[in-house]
């Protein structure tokens, strides 16, 4: 086994060192040209020439129990193959980083689109046919499936520090604000979809997934086999965004199939059924109290939600999140209450936590600028904490102050003016501010980097879903071996290679990152051996090493090949210092004073990160991650029937995620150069969730600056920014 | 998906000769495949009339122009003659939708485009218009693009059709052949029928009827002509609430003025008095606010259609402030305010 490396203190800055000037460099992804001339192969893609087509049959009731199936109502359809019941089906995706099988439900029904057979077929229209017209019988029990149901909601223990109530009604001035986000779904453009294709009693499965190393132990538990018996390749993914972290009822279906017919299957979810049967993020209300003195110290702070989710699922969107870290108070208190409904189960879509309680928790600081007539901007330098208010943590890098520095000036916040006071037309102008904050990880992570002469490869069973991971992989280690980017392979997607972290919670690049430059820099110790240097005295560049007066090309260095492993682990500074991405988003809108229409005119998100290893992927998560906090403000909402639960707006034509014209062409990011020795080895923070991360606050707060009236439920659809004008006499 | 027949009419009669109970005329395809995907409509026999010759061209036709029913949504929007004489039309095509299936829609597709009430599209649950007698899901259901007008108990369901909206407000006819061969029109307003108790019958179409054209009446001179249309995003989403309106100006008085209504009503709602009550009137805050408080409905049909009585109320006010010129010219995507650093 290769001995963990644990992060225990900070480590010194090699990458600001190496020469070949590869991190940082906004270089083009390397699989791009593969990807827009269709030979990438994502996971339903290069079906086996056999392969059987399975599609899931979902409930049609909210709560009770399946008591049976009309098979002979499906079984004479010529191409029908096979009805799949088994108690091993899944009723929703697994949890990220479970590792273990989710909710198996038998004949058990907990929300109306649980996935609860499969119809194989030889065609994908066949099968969709036959699952169609399966009867199915139910006994259908009593459902709830509103989280305001009293009776089903939980109440945790309040997080505290200080004492919030004393503090709150000893302040000269308070906001006491109650905020709701309707659900939100990832809306990846690539659907769900597995082909599962056994060898003996071997399992092949083409997914479409985050987090392999946790996959494979997921179906492997689902299915009652060992986790040696499976491997999983996803070297492609269409978007995750969090709704591919976990195994999903695809996959284990169409492996339970592959066997019982002896052929490889394919199971796609259709569109409707990615939003029937993979986890949304859940619906919430927030209740958000902030007290201050007259000038405008924050003293107390509390933010209390309430979320829900199925039964027995054990993730809870962590909305309080950044709220705990982001200002300082003498009093604060925080508490969550759960309601377990019958609907979609819920998990981590993007950011969770912070991508809908900073809607709530930035409106809310806004309005306490209000209550104190004090500059938003102004109100947020003032009350930036030293050390973590809740844990006494230092900080690892903290930029928010400069951020919203920097952002007020290049934004141009100084002509913002009075609320209500710009007006062109019909339009009302707003301008609006947001701090941004995502707590930055490290997560268990193995690589494997070869050199081979003048060339090298990166094996991990990392992923890459869009972001960037075959670049900034082959970046760091083109960077510590002294190579052209065009001389290293990055293989990801494999679960046959080391286990890394997967691509989740923006941990990916920190993760896997660290664990490429920790094998890197064995070889650099065995290279630098053998020209007997000091390792702090080599130099690689172009595939020459020069060292203790020494050069020689790496290639005569290197007899075959010189191969590391390294493993990363978090250690001692993730105890000691909160790792966070900071940063600042301005939004000016303009509102249609007659009919509530918002469009936004520009955005600014100027973001401290730690080092950014690829200036031009990094930029893109930014960007993507703002345009979805943009679909937060104004947008995407999940409809649920009131009745059933179920999911109304079951796809990407109902479900609004932003449209071009949604999206200002003038969208800015700049990131301020940082280094964050104590979140891992190369310095990085994750950055895929930071862009999102208060993002939608700054569209609403300015909507509330060119309107004067507060929209409080969220996304801020036309009739309810009608409905804030009306309330508000504007 | 359901396995059906794939025919290709080689005539108008041919296509007729082809028109059972389970067939289905396809022509851009752009809703009646997703509707067959998800099994909502079920042809066994598909008849397509695309390839059928001199059905997608705009001729003269009198002082106005013949619309081919084949004409795609694009070309009609693009064509300099309509953007010229029947702007509104333009705008309302162009509101809809997007740019990729504007290009395969077509004018008679357009027209019969079936209704976007979820529940319409969910086979799990009941609904009148897909399956007579079943009931209506969406009483008591999810209701944010339901109609406000022309509703019955058994369906409350909305025409999303832009392109109606545009034709209606201009008096656009529908020419249909019927199976005999002979042909007939009926205005854009009254091809459509409301549900009353059957919600599946939607138009005033036969079994073997096909849409051959659309006849633009001659351009209203003078008119400025608009079509606003408010809706979740920015682009590509149904109207919640659409207005088109031709106002012709005197001076400072309204001479004439044409107003239609979209995503209101199970077809292009219009309403003589609201109409009347603008024409000889000066463009005044006063004068819209009488004509919206005589269109907007007391209640609403559905508790989640309630916020339309407001939106559209506020909609039309825009919409006229927008014609008479009273709202001024903003560009909402403007870049950055003069004076700020890029
Ligand atoms: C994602 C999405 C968004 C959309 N957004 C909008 C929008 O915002 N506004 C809007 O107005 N529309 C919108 N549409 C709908 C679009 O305008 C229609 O799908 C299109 O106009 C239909 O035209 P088609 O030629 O493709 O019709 P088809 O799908 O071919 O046919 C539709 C129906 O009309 C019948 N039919 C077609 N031609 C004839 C004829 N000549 N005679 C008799 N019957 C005929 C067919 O049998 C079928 O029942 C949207 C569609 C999609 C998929």
């Amino acid at each position: 086994m290769t001995e963990i490396f644990r992060m225990n203190e900070a480590q010194p800055r090699l990458l600001d060192e190496t020469r070949q000037g590869l991190v940082g460099k906004p270089l083009d992804r390397p699989e791009g040209p593969k990807k827009v001339s269709g030979r990438a192969r994502y996971a339903a893609e290069g079906l086996p020439e056999d392969a059987a087509h399975g599609v899931l049959v979902r409930a049609t009731i909210a709560q009770g129990r399946v008591t049976g199936f009309g098979h002979d109502a499906i079984r004479d359809i010529p191409g029908v193959i096979t009805l799949i019941t088994d108690d091993r089906l899944l009723r929703n995706p697994a949890q990220g980083m479970a590792g273990a099988a989710p909710c198996q439900p038998g004949s058990q029904v907990f929300y109306h689109g649980q996935p609860i057979a499969l119809v194989v077929a030889d065609s994908p229209e066949t099968a969709r046919d036959a699952a169609h017209r399966l009867p199915v019988s139910y006994d259908a029990g009593t459902a709830i499936t509103d989280p305001a149901t009293k009776s089903a909601q939980h109440s945790g223990e309040p997080e505290t520090s200080g004492d919030f109530n004393a503090a709150f009604a000893d302040c000269d001035v308070t906001v006491d604000a109650t905020y709701t986000t309707d659900a939100q779904v990832a809306a990846a453009m690539e659907p769900h979809a597995a082909i599962a294709d056994w060898q003996g009693d071997n399992l092949t499965l083409r997914g479409s997934l985050q987090m392999l190393r946790f996959n494979r132990d997921e179906l492997a538990d689902s299915l009652g086999i060992d986790p040696a018996q499976v491997r999983i390749l996803s070297p492609y993914i269409g978007g995750g965004f969090g709704s591919k972290l976990g195994i999903g009822p695809e996959a284990v279906a169409a492996a339970i199939a592959a066997r019982e017919i002896g052929r490889p299957v394919r199971v796609v979810m259709s569109r409707q059924t990615v939003f029937d049967a993979v986890l949304r993020r859940t619906e919430t209300t927030q209740r958000v109290r902030f007290g201050a003195t007259g000038d405008g110290r924050i003293r107390a702070i509390s933010h209390d939600d309430l979320v829900s989710n199925a039964a027995g699922e054990e993730f809870f969107e962590p909305v309080s999140q950044a709220s705990q870290f982001l200002y300082g108070a003498e009093g604060l208190s925080f508490t969550q209450t759960v309601a377990t409904i019958s609907r979609t189960p819920s998990g981590s879509v993007r950011a969770p936590g912070e991508a809908v309680g900073m809607l709530a928790f930035e409106c809310a600081v806004d309005e306490l600028a209000e209550a104190l007539n004090l500059c938003p901007v102004d109100l947020r330098l003032r009350n930036i904490p030293d050390t973590h208010p809740m844990t006494g943590q230092a900080y690892s890098a903290h930029g928010l102050a400069d951020c919203l520095r920097r952002g007020a000036e290049q934004f141009g916040w100084a002509e913002r003016g009075a609320p209500g006071a710009r007006v062109e037309g019909d339009w009302r102008i707003g301008m609006g501010v947001s701090s941004a904050a995502r707590k930055s990880m490290l997560v268990q992570s193995a690589a494997r980097v070869r050199l081979l002469g003048d060339r090298a490869v990166v094996e991990t069973d990392m992923t890459d879903i869009g972001t960037g991971t075959y670049a900034i992989l082959g970046q760091i280690a083109g960077e510590m071996l002294g190579l052209p980017i065009s001389s290293v392979e990055v293989i990801l997607g494999d679960t046959d290679l080391p286990g890394a972290s997967g691509s989740g919670g923006s941990f990916g690049a920190n993760s896997a990152g660290s664990a490429t430059f920790l094998a890197a820099k064995k070889i650099r110790a065995t290279i630098a051996d053998k020209l007997g240097c000091d390792p702090a005295e080599l130099h690689l560049q172009d595939g020459i090493a020069r060292g203790g007066n020494v050069e020689r090309p790496l290639a005569d260095l290197v007899d075959g090949e010189i191969v590391q492993e390294a493993v990363v682990a978090a250690g001692d500074t993730s105890k000691s210092h909160l790792s966070s991405g900071f940063g600042a988003h301005f939004a000016e809108v303009a509102v249609n004073q007659w009919t509530g229409e918002t469009r936004v005119r520009r955005m600014l998100g100027v973001m401290a990160m730690g080092r950014i290893l690829n200036e031009k992927t990094a930029r893109s998560q930014a960007l993507g991650g703002m345009i979805w906090g943009i679909g937060a403000a104004l947008t995407e909402a999940v409809e649920h029937d009131p009745r059933t639960g179920h999911i109304v707006t079951r796809d990407l034509a109902n479900y609004h995620v932003p449209a071009h014209a949604d999206v200002p062409g003038d969208m800015k990011v700049v990131f301020l150069e940082e280094r964050d020795d104590m979140g891992n080895p190369i310095q990085t923070k994750g950055i895929g969730e930071l862009g999102i991360s208060g993002a939608g606050a700054a569209v609403l707060n300015a909507i509330a600056h060119a309107t004067g009236a507060r929209v409080r439920n969220f996304p801020a659809l036309p009739d309810r920014v009608v409905a804030a004008m009306e309330a508000a006499g504007v | 998906m359901k396995p059906f027949d794939y025919q290709r009419a080689h005539s108008l009669a041919d296509a007729s000769g082809r028109m059972g109970d389970a067939a289905s005329i396809i022509a851009g395809g752009t809703n009646l495949l997703d509707l067959m995907k998800i099994q909502v409509m079920t042809p066994s026999r598909v008849i397509d009339i695309s390839r059928l010759s001199g059905m997608d061209r705009i001729e003269p036709h009198g002082d106005g122009l013949r619309i081919g029913a084949l004409v795609t949504n694009t070309t009609l929007a693009t064509d300099a003659r309509i953007r010229a004489g029947w702007p509104v039309l333009s705008r309302a095509i162009l509101a809809g939708a997007s740019a990729q299936i504007r290009n395969k829609a077509t004018t008679g597709g357009n027209l019969l485009q079936r209704t976007r009430c979820p529940y319409f599209y969910d086979t799990a649950m009941a609904c009148n218009k897909r399956a007579p007698g079943t009931g209506c899901s969406a009483q008591g259901g999810s209701g944010r693009m339901l109609a406000l007008f022309g509703t019955s108990d058994d369906c409350l369901a909305a025409h999303p059709s832009d392109m109606a909206v545009g034709l209606a407000v201009l008096g656009a006819e529908v020419e249909i052949r019927a199976s005999s061969g002979d042909t007939r029109t009926l205005p854009v307003t009254q091809l459509y029928t409301l549900p009353g108790n059957r919600p599946d019958i939607e138009t005033g179409l036969e079994k073997g009827d096909i849409i051959t054209a659309v006849i633009l009446p001659a351009p209203r001179i003078g008119t400025r002509q608009t079509y606003r249309k408010v809706r979740d995003r920015a682009s590509y989403a149904f109207a919640l609430v659409s207005v088109a309106a031709v106002l012709k100006m005197d001076g400072d008085t309204i001479a004439e003025a044409a107003l239609a209504f979209g995503g209101v009503a199970p077809r292009p709602w219009t309403d003589a008095a609201v109409n009347g009550l603008l024409t000889g009137k000066r463009p005044e805050p006063a004068t819209f606010e009488r004509a919206a408080a005589h269109l907007v409905p007391d209640t609403a049909p559905h508790p989640e259609t309630a916020f339309k009585r407001p939106l559209l109320r506020r909609t039309l006010i825009a919409t006229l402030r927008e014609a008479s010129g009273l709202a001024g010219q903003v560009d909402t995507a403007r870049n950055a305010p003069s004076g700020a650093p890029q």
